[in-house]
Formats: C-alpha cells, structure tokens, sequence
C-alpha cells in the first residue's frame, strides 16, 4: 500500500493517503508518501527463499523498475536492516527487450510496464514480486532462461539463407503476408507464456561434483529436449514456415514439433496468449501448428 | 598454423553482423554480451532504415545523394570516404536484411514500403512496422543462432568486458572478462578484439538509451590507450516521453507519418489540446522550416522545441517542459499499421491513446555520435578498400570498434535511420579486414603462454576485492550516478556555455572523489549487481570528462554542439547593398570557422586519467563542407554568395569531385 509516515493501518482503497506528521514545516508540500513491497529473496540456486519487506517513497507514474531501482539505492528492509540490494533483470525499460519478467502480484508481467498506481488499485495493501517459477532461480528476482532460447534451436528458428553476400532483395511478399507475420516476429522472448502454461515445467539441474562443464551442458540440453518446447516456439516455427524462404525446411520444423516435448504436449490451456504482453496470437499459432503436424504426418504416410 | 579466434564484444546490430561474417568466414568467435544478445539496445531502434531504392532511384536520387546528405545532416565532421562506403552498401544491406526474413512493410505490389525521414527530401527509409531495430536485431541472432548450432560461435552472455589483453608490441591479444552469474575472471585469448558495445547514455542519467549503455566497456578500452573521438557529440533526441526511470523514445516515424508538432499561442493553455483551434496554435517547425517542416534533422528540431519552452515560455505545461506531437489527423489505421509499436509504448506508459489525443513530448539525450577513434583504408574511387586490416581498427593493433561505440559515421550529428545502416555495415565491412589482422600477429594468442593473460586477470581480480572490501564508505554510487547525470544534462545537451562547462568538469572530479568512498551494500561473490554497477559508475568519469573538455574546447557551433555565444546568426539588413555586405561577411565568418574547427576531437587519456585532447583534420575530400543553412534568416542571400566563391573556386582548378549542386537547405 502507499501510506505516509505515521500511518494508522487503514487504507483507501490504495489512494495515497496524507499524513500530518510528515510535512516538514511547511503547510503546502506533499507529505513523503510510500509504497509497501515484499519481495521473495533467495541468496543462490539450491538455497532457501525468504521474504524480505521494503518501504519506497512513493513517485506519481513509477512503476515497478523505479521500485527496485530505489531498493537498491537504499539498501535498507523496512525494519531498518542493511540488506544487500534486490538483484533482477532490466534493460530497455520498453517493454520490448524481454529482460524484466517477474510475478507481480502473482501475475507473470514485465516489470517495467507495471505501473504502480494501478497494482495499488489491486492490492492496496502490499505489492508483491516473486521471480518467475518455471525457471531456476539465480538470484533473488533473476531467473535463468536459457531453455527459452535453446527451444528456438530445436525448432529451427531462422531462414535458412545461402548466406550474406549479396544476391539481390527477398523474396515479395505481400501486404497480408507482412501483416500476418509481424506480430509474431515481435515476439520478446520474456517467457510470460511459458510461465502461465500448465504444461511447461521447470527444469533444473545441478552440476555434479566429478562432471565437467561440457558433459553438464549435454545433460541440461538433453533434459530441455525431453521438455515441452513452449507456445513461443511454436508460433516462431509458425513464422518462419510461413516465409518463402523460410518454409524450405518446414518439414525439419515439423520434425521437431511432433517429436518428444512437442505440440502434442499442449493441453490448451490457452493462459500463454492471456498473458502475452505483446498480444501474439499464440493460440492461432498453436492451431496452425497443429493442423500443419496432422497434415505432415499423413503426408509422411502417403510418401513412405 | 591453428585457426583465427576473435572476441567480438557486444551483441546488438554491429557485434551480431560481425559475428555472423566472421563465422561465415570460417572464424571461430566467442561473443559477450551483458545481457541475452536479443536483449541489446538495438530492439529499442523503432523508425527504420535508410538506403538509396528503385523508387527513390527515379526520383533522381542515388547513393551519393546519400553521402551528401549525411556529411550535410553532419555538419561535414565526419572523414568522407567510410561515409560514401556505407551509403554505397545500402541498397545491398536492406536487401540482405530483407532475405534474413525482416518483415518491412510492405505496398499493395508486394515490394518493400519506404517512409521518410529527417534531413533529406526522399523516401529511402525501409521499415517494419516501428520496430525496425527489433526486427533487425533478431534476424541477425537468428543467423547467429545458426552459427552457434554449428559450433562457430559460442556466446558468453552475462558477461562483462573488462580490459583488453596487449602484448609487448602493444597488439590487442585478447581480453579479461567476468562472469555476472558466479563473478569468475577468465581471460579470453583473441587474435581480434572487436568491441561493438554501443553508446554511453547513462553518464546523463535518464536517457532513451538502455540500462546496459553505461559506456563501460569503451572506458576500459580507453583507460587502456585506446583513443575517443569526438566525444562532445552527443545527440539530443527531439520526441521523448519524459518518465521517472527512462525518457522512452517516440520515432522520428511519428513525424515522417505526418506528426505535427505544435504548442498553443496562449502560454499553459488549459484547454483539451483537441478544442484548442488551429488559429491559435503555433506549428513552429513548419512556420520556421517551410521545406522540411517537421522533419528538420534532429539537433535543428531539439533547439526549437527547448527554445521555444525555455526562451519563450510556450510549454504546453506550467511545471513540466513539454510540446505536442499531433499525429490524431493520421486515419487510425493508417496509425496501426505503420506506427503500432511506439503508440502502443505511448499508450502503455501514459495512459493516454495517442490516436485520440496528443501526445506531450520534450527532447532526451539519445546517440552518441563520438567513439573510439578508427582507422580505415581510403580507396582510389573515394571509398574504402575491402578486406584492408584497417578498417575499423582503432589505435591499438587488433583491437576494433563498430556500431555505435565507434565515432566514423554520423559527425555532428546523425541522420534518422542511418544508425541501423551504420551498425550492421560496419559489421559485416569490417569481418574481411579483421581476419587479415589475425593472420599477421604471427604466432595465435591461444598459443601464447598464460603470462601474457596473467597480470590482467590479477589486475581486474584485485581491482574487485578493492570494490567489495569498500563496505564502509559513506557514499551511494546509485545517487552519485544521479547527482552525475543531473550534471551532464544540465551543462552538456542542448545549450552549452563555457563556464558552465569548466564548473562541470570540476565537479565531475570531485564527483569522482567521492566515487572512491562509496560503500558496496553486497560484498557477496554471487550475481553482485551492486558491485558490478559500482565498477561501471567509476569508469563514467573518464567519459564525462572528455566529453565536457571536448565541449569546452570547441568554441563554435556544430551539429549537436551548440554554443549561443558563438553561434553565427543571420543577416538582417534590407538594404540590398547591406544585405550583400553582410552575407559577404558571413561566408568569410564561416571560412575562417571551418579552418579553425572543422577536426576530428581525438582524446587520448593521460595519466591519471584526464583527457588529453588533440585535433586531426577530417578527410573532405569527396564534397567541400558548405555552410549548414536550415531556415537561417538571410540563407538565400549567404547562398547566392557561397555559389559564387564555389564557382570561381572551381574556375581556379581548385574542382571537388561530384556534383557541386548546393543541397538547398534554406527552405
């Protein structure tokens, strides 16, 4: 909640309250305002987690990066403790690099397009960030996401160009194709609808004692290819076989998403394209998908 | 003899277009990065892409219109030949792009649609949707992805560069970085450094630039012995949205779909913009730029809209400095489908629908147009020489810069949308010649012995003990990055006085001083973010200096640099005769200037870490600088003028290849 100083508990429906105790002599300034969070902490992978509770001085339009931005900067729990800061992930802070995915009132979102204001109007109380929990925890809100990216290998997420010399333009292509294409190609990578999707589960593993870095990374591929790929790797399979150029190895993408971990695991559950903060048609991308698979499938039988 | 192995620095446009030349090459590349190589600063480009296209081709322009305009948008300060080179590779790069599958907007035909943009009259931007940079970036990771399928490329993402690796010859051979995640040093033996890690947004605080473009890895090159050039340039974007923790840029798309920016004649209008009639409204870049109208170039659009808040009072709002941009006259679906991303980032961050209602904009601080200085191999045609070591390298052998993090391409100021075009040439240019580099060190770095690694890593190693040990200081390096950005925006954006830059640079020390108190809150040895910004917040202050020592040196005004006390206003007389004298008087004005000022900024840091700055002549050999006259009063006059001295300078045998057309900038 946002609440001034000497506050007496009540809230008001996540509007910031004033208090007489903080107005420093002058009758006309604001009084310091702030806002509660508590932020579920954990110091390594394979660590326990705890809650630890802050106190920020409220600004008009901050969101939820100005929030960790002054944790840090304060470096104090709300009790008075000196606390290391908050580690998390940012960049652009435009929501379009995908970097600051965390649960927010436990919602998967990016944080940087998380205006306080309106998480007060949810819960007034406290906000509450939690690091996403399909991935292993690195550090406090910083989660490893590797997997994400490795699935965009699996399925062969690119157009297989000869290479980059020159050879005239692409490929035309028209209007409608464009169109129907750039929404999937705006696809950030932040792993929101991997986190809302019942059927992508975390995946962790630790390196044991005699097992060097070369066999451990074998062993993590091979368990994220066992894994179910992800609804944001169908609908880049989905892209890509949708391209002149791209569709020349639509089969190989095909391959991939019948094989193990992959679209036959989605249980359409439809969360990924409810959470999606770029508004991609997952969920077409998913039928289409699905419809291509069933048509490659019989075509393999019909070909044999 | 064991194959070339070089580090490339950086994964947006300019390090992704490297590596995948490189890897294509048959070189072996480690690429890293701060963060995910998706995740770079490019994403953030929106507006598009620049080249010379068949249509723009029969509207009589070609790639040396391209050239002219950019040295012209330029303000002349950049070496001529790496421009003509890169206008030269347009056509065949947006080709390329566009074969990596980069979804650019398409016309009804089927054929790539074009917009314009800043400081030309054509159409040659290329672009998808207002995304143009994010969808670059991604193609290129795509390839790259590829490459690492193949084994060619391994990435190293959340790492951090720390110091380049010299041998005693002073040839780069490699670097010492740091692993983010468990906080390791490893030394990464290269035959080839290429650092391509973008701008230094953060020493202003609050820019449109991300939190990665702290300038870090530049510094380190820097403090290493490599040089920076024109490092007082930096460019003030005309359109932001002013927010606590970021300015989020609005693309100069937004006027090149037909945005009007404009305030109310009635200072703090309180009205709903949308009832406010067009008597009463002031569109002050088209009354005062009727050519180019909106779409002046960059620091020309800056200066008016600060001008017209500061100096006149006109800001739509009393506490907050702001003008419109007014794109709800544009159909919404034209709106949709060519600007959808940055409205919605509008839309997301305000709360309020651009296509409805006006959207409240002020300048930000955006590209740095200055680098680590490069060199670069001149061709017998005016270009550049392919595959020559050169290119790109800066002073110290093998080690390079591309992208932004170099200072070749954009002068005083840069163009809009020939920073996608500047990074991904570079890139893909330089592969040919960096390879040549590898194979003449002789004997490979991983072949040297550790030694040469050994005192770097020990260097870097104590260096962060000394961070982490620092627990009881009494300084926060989060407010003295604050304090630091307050600072530099306040004296080294759009207006600059001497004295005010003289009292910055003191500042700046003493801001530097107590840098050296400030207490890390986490002296932990596990994703130590707060260490790790420490150490980066402690390498601005070279940066900062340099820049305010460049700026206080160059008493003239240049592109993005402008100084109001010596600004060369325009002529004013009636009198024909008058008027003939003072324009006279003026081209002599601008003569002398150009004698005096028109050099490349070089910095080279001393020791203890000032700057020690030198000035190189710029190479103009391709287009004689000519006298940068948007909306001056009196242009026409100073033109009529300067033709004349061109032409009997051309008479005199004193001819400039190309064509010796005036640009016809006075509207």
């Amino acid at each position: 909640m946002i609440r001034s100083v000497e506050s007496t508990g009540h809230h008001d429906g996540g509007q910031p309250s004033q208090s007489p105790a903080d107005h420093g002599g002058n009758g006309h300034s604001a009084p310091q305002r702030f806002v509660r969070v508590r932020i579920l902490r954990q110091d390594a992978p394979g660590e326990e987690s705890y809650w630890e509770r802050f106190e920020i001085p409220y600004v008009a339009n901050m969101n939820v990066i100005s929030i960790l931005q002054q944790v840090a900067a304060q470096a104090k729990s709300r009790d008075g403790r000196r606390v290391a800061p908050v580690a998390w992930d940012c960049n652009c802070l435009e929501e379009v690099c995908g970097s600051c995915t965390m649960l927010i009132n436990g919602r998967t979102r990016m944080a940087c397009s998380a205006l306080v204001d309106r998480l007060l109007d949810e819960s007034a109380d406290e906000i509450e960030l939690r690091p996403m929990s399909k991935f292993p925890v690195v550090r406090d809100l910083v989660v490893d996401r590797g997997r994400l990216f490795h699935s965009l290998e699996r399925v062969k997420a690119w157009v297989p160009v000869d290479d980059s010399y020159d050879h005239g333009p692409g490929p035309r292509i028209s209007p409608e194709n464009q169109e129907d294409a750039y929404p999937l190609a705006t696809c950030i990578s932040c792993g929101c609808c991997l986190e809302a999707c019942p059927q992508f589960t975390k995946i962790e593993l630790v390196r044991r004692e005699d097992e060097s870095a070369d066999d451990f990374e074998a062993r993590r591929t091979a368990a994220f290819d066992a894994g179910f790929v992800g609804a944001h790797a169908i609908s880049q399979a989905m892209l890509f076989n949708g391209h002149p150029t791209g569709k020349m190895i639509a089969d190989e993408r095909l391959t991939a998403l019948t094989a193990q971990g992959g679209i036959q695991m989605c249980g359409n559950a439809q969360n990924c394209v409810a959470v999606c903060p770029k508004s991609i048609p997952l969920t077409r991308s998913i039928a289409r998908a699905g419809r291509a698979a069933t048509v490659w499938a019989i075509r393999k039988i019909f070909d044999r | 003899m064991a194959q070339p192995r070089v580090l490339v620095i950086g994964g947006g446009l300019a390090g992704l277009s490297a590596t995948m030349r490189l890897a294509e090459l048959g070189v072996q590349v480690d690429l890293v990065s701060l963060v995910p190589v998706k995740r770079s600063h490019s994403v953030c480009a929106q507006g598009g892409i620049n080249s010379v296209n068949s249509l723009t081709r029969q509207q009589g322009d070609n790639e040396w219109k391209h050239f002219d305009d950019t040295v012209y948008g330029g303000d002349f300060l950049q070496h001529q030949p790496p421009v003509k080179e890169m206008a030269d590779w347009g056509p065949r790069i947006v080709d390329l792009m566009d074969r990596l599958g980069v979804p650019f907007n398409r016309t009804p035909e089927g054929f790539r649609d074009q917009r314009r943009f800043g400081g030309t009259l054509f159409k040659r931007t290329a672009f998808a949707g207002a995304t143009t940079g994010q969808q670059l970036l991604y193609s290129l990771d795509e390839q790259v992805r590829r490459w690492e399928v193949e084994g060619k490329v391994k990435k190293w993402e959340f790492w951090d560069f720390l110091e380049p690796v010299l041998d005693d010859a002073g040839r780069c051979r490699g670097a010492i970085c740091q692993d983010l995640v468990t906080m390791q040093f490893r030394a990464f033996p290269a035959d080839a450094v290429i650092i391509a890690t973008g701008g230094c947004g953060l020493l202003f605080g609050r820019s449109t630039m991300s939190m990665v473009c702290n300038g870090s890895a530049v510094s380190r090159a820097y403090r290493a012995g490599a040089w920076y050039g024109n490092g007082e340039f930096i460019q003030v974007h005309p359109t932001a949205i002013p927010g606590a923790d970021k300015l989020r840029l609005m693309s100069e798309s937004a006027r090149g779909e037909g945005g009007r920016v404009w305030v109310p004649k009635t200072p703090h209008d309180p009205r709903d913009p949308r009832d406010i009639p067009e008597s009463e409204r002031s569109y002050f870049l088209e009354e005062r730029y009727p050519k180019y109208g909106n779409l002046v170039p960059r620091d020309i659009a800056t200066r008016e809209i600060f001008d017209i808040c500061t100096n006149e009072g006109l800001s739509v709002e009393k506490d907050r400095l702001c003008v419109y941009l007014d794109l709800t006259h544009v159909p919404r679906e034209t709106l949709d489908r060519k600007l959808g991303g940055i409205l919605e980032i509008y839309e997301k961050f305000q709360g309020v629908d651009p296509r409805v209602v006006p959207m409240k904009i002020f300048p930000a601080v955006h590209y740095s147009m200055g680098g680590l200085w490069v060199d670069y191999e001149k061709s017998s045609t005016g270009g550049l020489v392919e595959g020559s070591p050169r290119n790109q390298q800066t002073n110290i052998p093998g080690l390079y810069a591309i992208g932004e993090c170099d200072y070749q391409y954009h002068g005083a100021n840069r163009l809009g949308a020939n920073s996608l075009l500047s990074c991904i040439f570079s890139g893909l240019f330089c592969a040919p010649g960096v390879i040549a580099s590898c194979d003449s060190g002789g004997k490979k770095a991983a072949e040297e012995s550790s030694r040469l690694f050994d005192s770097g890593l020990r260097r870097e190693e104590e260096r962060h003990r000394a961070l982490l040990v620092r627990t009881a200081g009494d300084e926060n390096p989060y407010d003295l990055h604050q304090q630091l950005g307050n600072l530099m925006t306040r004296v080294a954006t759009v207006v600059r006085r001497n004295d005010q830059l003289a009292a910055a640079y003191a500042e700046v020390c003493s801001l530097e001083e107590r840098w050296r108190r400030c207490a890390v809150s986490d002296s932990g040895n596990w994703t130590n973010q707060n260490v790790v910004f420490t150490k980066s917040l402690g390498d601005m202050f070279p940066l900062a200096k340099l820049v305010l020592k460049g700026a206080l040196q160059r008493d003239e005004c240049r592109g993005a640099h402008y100084k109001p006390d010596f600004a060369m206003p325009g002529i004013h007389a009636t009198d024909p005769v008058e008027k003939r004298r003072e324009a006279e008087a003026w081209c002599d004005r601008f003569e002398a200037n150009t004698r005096r000022w028109l050099k490349s900024t070089v910095a080279a840091c001393g020791p203890g870490g000032e700057p020690e700055i030198s000035y190189q002549d710029v190479d103009t050999s391709l287009t004689p600088p000519r006298p940068r006259l948007y909306g001056l009063v009196g242009g026409e006059e100073i033109e009529d003028v300067w033709k004349e001295r061109q032409n009997a300078a051309t008479v005199g045998g004193n001819a400039h290849k190309g064509p010796a057309a005036f640009a016809g900038a006075t509207g």
